[in-house]
């Protein structure tokens, strides 16, 4: 079972969680040639409500689709980031951001809290893109899939006209996970 | 990196499925979690040329489908358990005038509106009781996208060959999860069209209860002439209220499907041989299943999964086999126990007990082995 990565990104709807999942999976399962299922939950609400979306990838069949015990969780709100941090691995590893989540009471495992708002209020001007930052950061930090692979897919997503946006929030990621990783 | 690898959702691989093997007609009325099927269907058979109907209900949805069919389409549409209660009545009518068709319910919690978003199984047995009257079904319940894929492919080829409804049961977790699916080449599928009859229209009976063979449906419009009516009918389709008439149909009804039930059924077995308890599984449930088999095999527990993919007709002859020599059986079902019924029936000696959740979150593989623990 240890060639099983389980992945979460968890906070509210309208967060663009969902697709950062899907971009996730299809990196993996397109573009390295694993396997990768992507499962999610939500309420019935299209915005707000808690938000989760999940990622499990293996080089084996994977049997159960969803994430049971957490090697890597996103939380992008103080809500997830509570009800959620104790389905992680003690060896696991918590991503977070500096302004969204401010208890840390429920943290377990590894816990990277970094800049990602301020980021992209700063650098990309609004913070439509945050989502994309948080999978730059999260890839940076667990190398679970190449940062050409996560490019590729996010590209394949992206809608025209916004492929350079999108290119730097996750340039912005992978720059916020390296600096983490150096703390 | 082939273009032919796909991430997609188990709604979108039953869309796919459905296009490849040739589904000319969609009429549908949304509802979660199906409506990715429709949504589909609509942006990419309308391209094509094909028709896709947003009906009023679900109801007209099918009806608007049966008219498809007798038309000489594949037809299919998609919905949930409230729509399934509406749809059971033109059920019955595509049983009793056997016009193919295939209806996708990608299963949620119920009775009644009950939940919208999250997974149930508990429409197993309306599957096959839903409509009133004697009738056989055929259902299908896949356990991964891939499966999703093909076995709509199958559920089209199933509902023209025996000219019957075929059901396609789901559940949201299926529905909406993403995986790979590496979509083949048309030419290396085997997909049974729509044909004519090999008889002139003079001679032409749409019904025949007697020869053991299906008689083609004939597509209206191309000079065959015949009645269509739900009421007992005769070989030309007008009604009979012969008493031999109305047995000989209901005969055929059963016995065209379960004659053929060597070619209508499909299972899985793993680790199956040397078992010591069983799992009787289906659908996104039999996924947690095989991972709690590994947990068990892992801990010197002897398990084996069986896993019904056509779940109508029951494949109760091969659980009354391997009942023979593994003697517990366990059937967890995101349900309050239905499948456990023919599991029951079929391994009469045994000890079988369910494992039933129906909270909306899936049953999870440390449940399973729980109980195969407790039942060892």
């Amino acid at each position: 079972m240890d060639n099983i990565t389980e992945i979460r990104f968890a906070g509210s709807g309208g967060q663009g969680l969902i697709l950062v999942g899907i971009i996730l999976a299809e990196a993996a399962a397109i573009y390295e040639n694993k396997n990768a299922v992507q499962t999610q939950n939500y309420g019935p609400e299209a915005r707000g409500g808690s938000s989760k979306s999940e990622v499990v990838i293996s080089n084996e069949p994977i049997a159960y689709p969803k994430a049971t015990s957490l090697d890597y969780m996103v939380a992008l709100t103080q809500e997830s980031f509570s009800k959620y941090a104790c389905d992680l691995k003690d060896t696991g590893t918590i991503i977070t951001d500096k302004e969204l989540v401010t208890d840390f009471s429920a943290a377990k495992g590894k816990l990277y809290v970094i800049d990602m708002v301020k980021s992209a209020r700063e650098e990309l001007g609004k913070l439509l893109g945050l989502n994309v930052i948080a999978l730059g950061a999260l890839v940076e930090i667990s190398g679970v899939v190449s940062k050409d692979s996560i490019e590729k897919a996010l590209m394949k997503r992206v809608p025209k006209g916004f492929e350079d946006y999108n290119k730097k929030a996750l340039e912005i990621g992978f720059r916020l996970g390296n600096e983490a990783k150096k703390n | 990196m082939s273009e032919n690898i796909k991430l997609m959702q188990g709604n979108e691989a039953i869309a796919e499925g459905a296009m490849i093997a040739g589904c000319d007609f969609f009429a549908g009325y949304p509802i979660t979690p199906s409506s990715e099927v429709s949504e589909i269907l609509a942006a990419r058979l309308t391209k094509k040329g094909h028709i896709v109907i947003q009906m009023e209900d679900e109801i007209a949805a099918l009806g608007a489908v049966l008219g498809a069919a007798l038309g000489g389409a594949k037809a299919l549409t998609a919905t949930s358990g409230p729509g399934m209660s509406l749809k059971s009545e033109h059920i019955g009518y595509a049983s009793m005038c056997e016009i193919p068709c295939v209806i996708v319910n990608v299963m949620r919690g119920g009775p009644s509106t009950g939940n919208p978003t999250l997974p149930s199984q508990a429409d197993i047995m309306q599957a096959k009781w839903g409509t009133h009257g004697d009738h056989a079904i055929i259902a299908i319940t896949p356990s991964s996208v891939n499966e999703s894929f093909y076995e709509t492919i199958r559920a089209l080829n199933l509902a023209v060959k025996y000219r019957t409804p075929v059901l396609i049961l789901t559940d949201e977790i299926i529905g909406h999860m993403r995986e790979k699916v590496i979509i083949p080449e048309k030419d290396t599928l085997e997909i049974i069209d729509v044909k004519l009859p090999d008889v002139p229209p003079s001679e032409y009976k749409p019904y025949n209860y007697k020869s053991g063979k299906v008689t083609p449906l004939a597509p209206m419009g191309e000079g065959y002439r015949y009645h269509v009516t739900g009421l007992s009918h005769g070989e030309t389709g007008f009604p009979s209220a012969k008493m031999e008439v109305i047995q000989d149909a209901q005969n055929w009804l059963i016995d065209k499907i379960y004659n053929n039930i060597k070619d209508i059924e499909k299972y899985e077995e793993t680790m199956t041989e040397d078992a010591d308890i069983l799992i009787v599984a289906y659908g996104s449930v039999s996924r947690s299943a095989k991972a709690a088999l590994s947990m068990a095999r892992a801990a010197g527990i002897k398990a084996g999964l069986f896993r019904p993919i056509t779940i109508w007709p029951f494949p109760e002859e091969r659980i009354k086999e391997l009942s023979k020599k593994i003697k517990k059986i366990l059937v967890p079902e995101m349900n309050m126990g239905q499948i456990i019924l023919e599991v029951q029936r079929a391994a009469c000696n045994n000890i079988v007990k369910g494992l039933n959740i129906v909270s909306g979150e899936p049953i999870t593989p440390d449940k399973i082995y729980l109980k195969i623990k407790e039942m060892m």
